[in-house]
């Protein structure tokens, strides 16, 4: 098992350890910072911070030494002249995702933000770099827009551990884009899902996928918890198929797991949908397949099942090995051992967590 | 030579903080000058398209500046210029 765990908060970023049977808090830093993503590296351990402040911009920091000294590196930043919409100057408001650029690649990290940029590091993350071709794509100024945020913005990238030159990325709300050139062209992804809230519901672009996720085992085995259901593909994105539950829980949310051993296990974190956005019926549940999304088991051992307003952020779900964990907009951590049966609690009084990583 | 003072909420990132007159002739160059001093304080101030940030403000001379996209605001050369963070939060 994994033994540390990364958390991206509203007020830090909290790394745990699993120390003789417990996790505990080894390190806190940027207290009361917001900490949109924690992120560690799996190929060199070097943990990242993406920082929200709210007065200063957003800001990227880093640590060689699991966060006993940090770093700030310049932050992904806009070129003069790039603008969202015609007169509306391109600032880069919020870092929603990371991932790094693989193997083959090992000076590359790729950084996904608000409003609806990309950009990549060749240079181990001292200097990020908007991708234009991206960014000038001819469906970006009309075809995408803001959800829950003001403007679409990038919180998945996907990178084929197979051919790191293919990737696919998630947008809300603009839908599944992929490359295979690493980067210099993108093909739209977005067929068999459905915008309901949209005048067309199979339009091609303006889809809200909450988080894009690969099968560890399977890079052709996508998964994503959509605004409009849980969607998986088992072509590489080219088709979409509706797994989510018509009248069971297992339908809204915005967290979703692929198992590192089982591309058609995967757990999702319902919530209740567009009206309150809590849990259901005042109770939380991790829901699981095992069947590829054909049936859906409720998960609820050890988990709150009255009062509880939790809900589960698209980047605080993970599984690694048995392990699972997932922490919650009002400030709970919980992890299980055995795939989601059993639960337990590691913390009730964080603040909202935005991210959840295991890392070594 | 007009004085740049700053909200202590800055000094959290710049240990050595501290008021610091400047020679510059517009706020855009005498924020250039402050990088300097203190490298990385502009991104703390200004956006990448070189707008004051939505919830920092700056006064000169104990009034807010107009013009927050171009920094065109004038002032004098025994002027005041305080950077400040607007109050918000939770």
């Amino acid at each position: 098992m994994q033994s540390t765990m990364l958390l991206g908060t509203r007020k830090g970023f909290i790394a745990y350890e699993f120390q003789q049977g417990q996790w505990k808090a080894i390190n806190l830093s940027f207290e009361g910072v917001p900490v949109s993503i924690a992120y560690a590296d799996p190929r060199n351990g070097t943990w990242w911070a993406c920082l929200d402040h709210g007065h200063w911009g957003v800001k990227m920091h880093r640590s060689k030494d699991r966060g006993q000294t940090w770093e700030e590196v310049a932050a992904p930043a806009y070129p003069e002249g790039a603008e969202v919409k015609d007169g509306m100057k391109a600032t880069t408001r919020y870092i929603w995702s990371m991932a790094h650029g693989g193997k083959q690649f090992p000076s590359k990290i790729w950084a996904g933000t608000d409003p609806g940029g990309l950009f990549v590091s060749e240079d181990e993350g001292n200097s990020f770099q908007l991708v234009e071709s991206l960014w000038n794509h001819p469906t970006r100024k009309e075809g995408w827009f803001g959800g829950g945020r003001d403007l679409p913005g990038i919180h998945s990238i996907v990178v084929d551990p197979r051919d790191e030159n293919h990737i696919h990325i998630g947008i809300s709300c603009a839908g599944v884009f992929e490359t295979v050139d690493g980067g210099k062209s993108w093909a739209i992804r977005n067929k068999g899902l459905r915008a309901e809230f949209l005048p067309d519901p199979s339009t091609e672009v303006g889809h809200d996928p909450h988080i894009l996720v690969a099968a560890p085992g399977d890079p052709d085995s996508l998964w994503q918890q959509n605004h409009c259901g849980i969607f998986r593909s088992t072509d590489g994105a080219k088709n979409w198929e509706d797994i989510g539950q018509a009248n069971g829980p297992a339908y809204f949310g915005f967290a979703i797991a692929v198992a590192e051993d089982n591309p058609l296990q995967a757990w999702v974190a319902p919530a209740r949908s567009d009206e309150t956005r809590t849990a259901i019926k005042g109770a939380l549940c991790i829901c699981r397949t095992d069947d590829g999304g054909k049936t859906w088991k409720e998960l609820r051992n050890g988990l709150p099942q009255e009062n509880c307003f939790d809900i589960v952020y698209r980047h605080a779900l993970v599984s690694a090995g048995n392990a699972v964990a997932f922490g919650t907009t009002t400030g709970n951590l919980f992890f299980s051992a055995d795939k989601g049966e059993n639960w337990q609690v590691i913390n009730n009084y964080l603040p909202m967590i935005y991210s959840v990583q295991f890392a070594d | 030579m007009p004085t740049v003072k700053f909200t202590y909420a800055l000094k959290r990132f710049f240990p050595g903080l501290t008021q610091t007159p400047a020679q510059g002739q517009t706020l855009a160059s005498i924020l250039d000058e402050m990088e300097a001093r203190y490298p990385g304080m502009r991104s703390y101030i200004l956006d990448e398209q070189g707008q004051l940030r939505k919830h920092v403000n700056i006064f000169i001379d104990g009034h807010l500046i107009k013009d927050r996209t171009s920094l065109s605001d004038a002032f004098s050369s025994n002027s005041e210029i305080y950077i400040m963070q607007a109050l918000s939060g939770g």
